[in-house]
């Protein structure tokens, strides 16, 4: 199997999910699956084709600097599990 | 008169000649919604106290006599798309909470108008899934069939489109997930070209694929809605600078000369044989009304799933990764910052989408991004190419939206390859970027059975055009399941 239990916790920690035994276990079979599976591409040979991230021809999309109306404080604010004043309020960072 | 039939035309007509009111049909809806809703799971939330404002203001300007064609009519819409002031969870514990702050502007375009919002509709938790089984709140059944699935990730609109809880609904598409549910619900569903319809608001799940679309009753609805919602946006830089179109011009042209492709790899062993059959009839029968077939190659469509995968995960990976617990939703406290990220993240999603994150932040760590995403992105343009290739020779390509009809509840959900595997034929077109519809086109095993016709792109007038001539020469979208 490509990969293995502890490739899962590092993919969890850079996902920040935390993750049980068994969900390890489930994880890694399901990943596992998906991956031999998408092993598939590399029976194409790619070696001149240009990567397509984007569909459209569409580039550099500007518009005039104009300032215009931005939410207000309170409504930014109305959805936060926490805040204090004007503040979205999270446990302390630093020691 | 059973107002549940009407289309917008036919509504628009009596709303004008004041033969009933916006309040006697939004209550009609309400009440319908509250008697099917238990059994069926289409919608999340309906919006009795927030409708009667809309109710006022869509009478008010019928009764000046100056209605748009979407004032007074009843829609749903899908749970990921911002509405201002309503709850819109993405059927995630994650934003079980969340009362977006602003509108989204394919929803705002509709507001412009005066439409009625019923209610918001059940997906798969932020769109991820094909059968709505991945609701945080509930499994959406299908109406014609409730131990079956409705399709997904839009199943809640079409399972409401279908069941007339709503005239019409919006659905979003990022791999098939408009046009699959409206497969399987027997109604029709339309991706736009990438770009055509703003996706400011759309909370986003896979950026270079999302797209708002239309789920209605009748392709005349399908191009109604595509109208008013369509066009370039300030607020989304990838909307496309295209003018629109009145896409009610080419309804009702002849469809003869029209040459369409049919590609063989879509008609793949292990099809189902009578979905195959039902298919095969449709494209007869478009060929008896003028249409050319001419039969093409899409060589690279069985390396469309795979691609898909890795970039709708990557995409995802990074997208997702907003929710934290921070600014809005679920939070759940921890004993420091990571700690408080970690358990909110943990409890705030679902399996399959915690499985989607993990996929893509593995294709884009460190000494695995060539070898998955930018092979990802490599094939993409393999499949892109396989389509510019076969539209120099066709207008439009047919083929089935889904290999089978709906499956049984629970079949699909414990194997994620396998769910993955029933979006086979609508994912390449996301990946290219095209718009393509899916009409309802008969019943195999009882269940409605879906035709998928793709353009090339921003010629959706051309789509709805011989979408609109099977249609009205045939009556399946006319049949209704039996609920009452």
């Amino acid at each position: 199997m490509k990969v293995s239990a502890e490739d899962v916790r590092y993919i969890a920690g850079l996902s920040r999910l935390e993750l049980s035994d068994d969900e390890i276990q489930r994880m890694r079979t399901d990943l596992n699956d998906i991956l031999l599976y998408i092993d598939k591409l590399n029976e194409l040979n790619t070696t001149n084709v240009e990567p397509t991230s984007h569909v459209l021809d569409i580039s550099n999309v500007f518009q005039e600097d104009i300032p215009s109306q931005s939410l207000d404080v309170d409504r930014a604010l109305a959805n936060a599990p926490d805040r204090q004043d004007s503040y979205f309020r999270v446990p302390k960072i630093i020691e | 008169m059973d107002i549940a039939r009407l289309n917008i035309n036919e509504l628009r007509l009596l709303l004008d000649k004041k033969e009933v009111s916006v309040k006697e049909v939004s209550e009609y809806y309400l009440d319908r919604i509250d008697k099917l809703n238990p059994r069926l799971c289409a919608y999340l939330i309906t919006t009795n106290s927030n409708a009667e404002k809309m109710i006022d203001k869509a009478q008010k300007r019928i009764d000046n006599k100056q209605s748009l064609n979407l004032t007074g009519i009843p829609l749903a819409i899908k749970d990921n798309i911002c509405t201002e002031g309503i709850l819109t969870t993405c059927a995630s514990r994650i934003l079980y909470n969340f009362i977006p702050p602003y509108e989204s502007t394919a929803t705002k375009r509709l507001l412009e108008q005066d439409y009625i919002l019923l209610g918001k509709t059940n997906l798969d938790e932020f769109a991820m899934g094909s059968s709505t089984e991945n609701s945080a709140f509930c499994v959406t059944k299908n109406p014609w069939d409730l131990e079956t699935v409705p399709g997904g990730s839009s199943g809640g609109s079409a399972a409401a489109v279908a069941a007339d809880m709503c005239v019409a609904a919006l659905g979003s598409d990022t791999g098939g997930s408009i046009r699959q549910p409206a497969s399987f619900c027997g109604v029709v569903g339309l991706k736009p070209t990438y770009g055509r319809v703003s996706r400011y608001g759309l909370v986003a799940f896979a950026s270079s694929l999302d797209q708002i679309g239309p789920i209605t009753k009748c392709v005349k609805d399908s191009a109604i809605i595509l109208k008013t919602i369509s066009g370039n946006d300030a607020s989304d830089s990838t909307s496309a600078p295209v003018s629109v179109p009145d896409y009610e011009d080419s309804l009702g042209r002849d469809i003869k000369g029209i040459r369409v492709g049919i590609p063989k790899e879509y008609f793949i062993d292990g099809m189902d044989k009578e979905v195959e059959k039902v298919i095969k009839d449709a494209i007869n029968h478009l060929i008896s009304l003028g249409a050319e077939p001419i039969e093409i190659s899409l060589p690279h469509t069985e390396y469309a799933v795979a691609t898909y995968y890795i970039i709708a995960t990557s995409e995802a990976s990074s997208n997702l990764a907003r929710f934290d617990g921070v600014k809005y939703g679920f939070r759940r406290h921890g004993k420091d910052l990571m700690d408080m990220y970690l358990k909110t993240r943990s409890e705030g999603f679902g399996a399959e989408v915690k499985r989607r994150i993990m996929l893509g932040t593995y294709a884009l760590s460190s000494g695995y991004y060539d070898a998955y995403y930018k092979k990802a992105q490599e094939v993409r343009t393999l499949l892109k190419t396989d389509f510019e290739k076969a539209f120099k020779n066709v207008d439009l390509i047919l083929t089935p939206t889904s290999p089978t009809v709906a499956f049984k509840i629970g079949e699909k959900s414990n194997n994620p390859l396998q769910m993955y595997l029933s979006d086979i034929f609508t994912i390449s077109i996301n990946l290219a970027g095209l718009p393509a519809i899916s009409i309802p086109c008969g019943f195999a095993h009882d269940m409605p059975v879906g035709l998928q016709i793709i353009g090339r792109y921003f010629e959706e007038p051309l789509i709805l055009q011989v979408a609109y001539a099977y249609e009205q020469s045939t009556n399946w979208h006319q049949k209704r399941p039996i609920l009452d």
